[in-house]
């Protein structure tokens, strides 16, 4: 057995070695040619230092998610707020993170209620506590029957009637909605909306998210049952760019248009590849949630009158606007 | 050929008995289709045709050869990795972080060319010694603890996906990493792993061709090397294996390693694909491959099996995935309809097996 350690041990080194020995650099991409830019920063209060929970049903590594806690970061760091991020796909788990935060006596919490059921009694727990919940992203249409104190989001069905209305003026025929998490009650009432505001003709299909070469010959595959689809709507970022490639596999002249953005979408919609993004802001909608909280301890404040939800979206990028978020979108903050 | 592929390191099955031993009376020739069907990879190939003609027949879209392109490269994205998942399955162990791992070569790849602004053919190489290095302690894990391969890998799957994640973060500040298209091999890169080719007007994608090469590799290896045998040997008895001069433990850590490759492969496949990769994909991938190393005729305890089954488990996913696409039904039914038309597959396979080798 020590022979095979020690051979590929030594093929290993000498490999590495020779590699960067050969210098193979790249002369063009790469992090040198990265321009570092400076974070948001707003200065910082001299409120006395509190806690703030987040806690989210994100599952990890996605980058729309990554956005909504730098927001949240952003504020915390002014506001003079110790952040605890949390999140959980599994509804029961997120409830069993919020009733930690809870036993730790944190000053607010912020969360996101995409099972609305499942947060009630925790909900109620807080309440009883004093400890005032802010909801954002999901629940917009129960964040007032579970008793939180205020919501920040896009309303998705409203979002995505506006959308319909979108293409109905670019004159789209025939439209493909790509949900990519099936039974997500934000991501299915994207397509509801689109449904409804969009006066062509609106197919769904369900592609697995978490395999990319999956999703990529998916709709590959139904724009080739179906050459009479002549619009193609993403509802994320990464699904949005994966689609580009399916439509050219396809030798299909659909067009793309898609909800939220990350940086390289930011780029395509510069380049006139993909449409157009609606942006509901995740980056605004963790920021807000985090800061109301804490103009409600320090100021007493509710913002949106503890009535109504402020809304963080639908915004639109379109080539003709992309360039004022590009350099936003290149921080990985928009 | 030889007639099964059990393994009885001490005894030697005879191949193709000749007409001359039917005369003993003890062994029966059984007649060809029935010795057919009790292979493995038979099975499988029958249920393979029912599910195409099925939907040669519901779905029109699919009679096209562009259509059939590209339910093959579905195919082949979990073929390339099934091929090496089934092999470690025939030596008797399984592997589940194969699925996370794929995105940790990935993105290792892309993290580190683009972080030391290198030319890409750095990463992936890098990529591969990480990638090979995680087969390496899998392997090792198990055969130096003897605890079950569920245990270890299983670890392994976790901790993996927590790094990607972490690391991820820590590199790039993002939990994707930056596009690297625009760098120096990535051309090169990108014609080797997620290019495509013309036949006859269709675009064929060349993960198609690596799959299709790996296999027949991988069956060569198989039935006609003395590494082969050593796997069929290890899966059936590790111990009688070992007593017969069989290396053990070599054989089970580079059977992880394998699997190394393959996650690189496919890692590289994606990379170059997409350009950039999420962190938090690829989880639940390990179940699909290690189901179409199944449903290819391996055996869940080891032992058994062969490399062109698992080639026809990877093409019946890709079919029933994308088939349900082109015959436009209900995709609210998409996740139950792949569910019946993979059990049925496999019961028909069961079925058939059982009743060619009854007699």
């Amino acid at each position: 057995m020590h022979r095979y350690h020690r051979a590929a041990a030594l093929t290993a080194a000498v490999l590495a070695g020779t590699l960067f020995a050969a210098g193979c650099s790249s002369s063009s991409g790469g992090k040198k040619s990265e321009e570092s830019a400076a974070g948001v920063s707003a200065g910082k209060a001299s409120t006395p230092r509190m806690t703030v929970a987040m806690v989210t049903h994100a599952s990890p590594g996605d980058t729309f998610w990554d956005l909504i806690r730098k927001g949240a970061q952003a504020a915390a760091a002014k506001d003079n707020i110790k952040l605890v991020y949390s999140s959980d796909p599994s509804a029961g788990n997120q409830a069993n993170l919020v009733q930690n935060a809870i036993d730790q006596k944190v000053d607010g919490i912020a969360l996101t209620a995409a099972k609305p059921d499942a947060m009630k009694d925790v909900i109620a727990k807080a309440n009883a506590a004093g400890i005032p919940v802010v909801g954002f992203n999901s629940g917009v249409n129960d964040w007032k029957k579970l008793g939180m104190l205020e919501y920040f989001g896009q309303d998705e069905n409203i979002a995505g009637q506006a959308f319909g209305a979108r293409l109905n003026t670019l004159g789209a025929k025939h439209a493909l909605c790509v949900i990519q998490e099936q039974g997500q009650v934000a991501l299915e009432a994207r397509c509801a909306g689109l449904k409804k505001g969009f006066s062509g003709k609106t197919d769904i299909l369900y592609v697995n998210g978490t395999d990319m070469p999956s999703v990529k010959s998916t709709i590959t595959a139904k724009l080739r049952a179906d050459s009479s689809i002549d619009q193609v709507v993403t509802l994320g970022a990464p699904i949005a760019l994966t689609a580009v490639q399916s439509l050219s596999d396809a030798g299909s002249k659909a067009k793309i248009a898609t909800f939220d953005l990350n940086k390289d979408l930011v780029k395509a919609v510069q380049d006139g590849t993909i449409e157009f993004a609606v942006d509901q802001q995740p980056y605004l909608q963790g920021y807000l949630a985090v800061d109301a909280l804490w103009l409600y301890r320090t100021n007493g404040n509710f913002s949106g009158g503890s009535t109504a939800p402020v809304l963080t979206g639908p915004a639109f990028i379109t080539k003709d606007n992309a360039d004022s978020v590009a350099a936003f979108a290149a921080k990985g903050t928009r | 050929m030889s007639t099964a592929q059990h393994a009885e390191p001490a005894v030697t099955t005879p191949p193709a008995p000749g007409p001359a031993k039917e005369t003993d009376g003890r062994t029966r020739q059984r007649p060809l289709a029935v010795r057919l069907l009790a292979r493995p990879e038979v099975g499988v190939f029958l249920g393979a045709v029912a599910v195409f003609v099925f939907f040669l027949i519901t779905a029109p879209p699919v009679r096209d050869g562009s259509s059939m392109a590209n339910v093959l490269y579905q195919s082949s994205t979990i073929g390339i990795m099934a091929l090496p998942v089934a092999l470690l399955m025939i030596g008797g162990e399984f592997d589940l972080s194969s699925g996370v791992a794929v995105i940790t070569s990935a993105l290792t790849a892309s993290m580190l060319a683009y972080q030391l602004s290198m030319n890409i053919w750095v990463g992936a190489i890098a990529a591969l010694i990480v990638s090979l290095a995680i087969g390496f302690l899998n392997g090792w894990l198990v055969v130096r603890t003897g605890l079950p391969s569920f245990l270890i890998t299983l670890g392994t799957f976790l901790i993996l996906q927590g790094v990607n994640l972490a690391i991820t973060k820590l590199v790039t500040g993002n939990v994707a990493t930056d596009d690297i298209s625009d760098m120096d091999g990535f051309d090169q890169a990108k014609k080797v792993f997620s290019s495509s080719f013309d036949v006859g007007g269709v675009d064929v994608k060349v993960t198609v061709v690596w799959w299709l090469g790996f296999a027949v590799l991988a069956t060569w290896v198989l039935l006609r090397t003395r590494y082969g045998n050593w796997i069929f040997a290890v899966g059936g008895n590790k111990d009688s294996a070992r007593a017969v001069g069989v290396p053990v433990t070599f054989t089970k850590i580079s059977l992880f390693m394998l699997v190394g490759f393959g996650a690189w492969f496919v890692g590289m496949h994606q990379l170059f694909t997409f350009n950039t990769v999420q962190s938090g994909e690829g989880v639940g991938q390990e179940l699909i491959y290690i189901s179409a190393a199944v449903i290819g005729g391996c055996l869940l305890t080891g032992g058994a099996g062969s490399a062109i089954g698992p080639v026809f488990g990877a093409f019946m996913f890709g079919m029933v995935q994308q088939g349900i696409v082109y015959a436009g039904w209900n995709p609210d039914w998409f996740k139950a309809f792949l569910g019946v038309m993979l059990l049925g597959a496999v019961l028909i396979n069961l079925w058939i097996q059982r009743s060619a080798t009854r007699r």
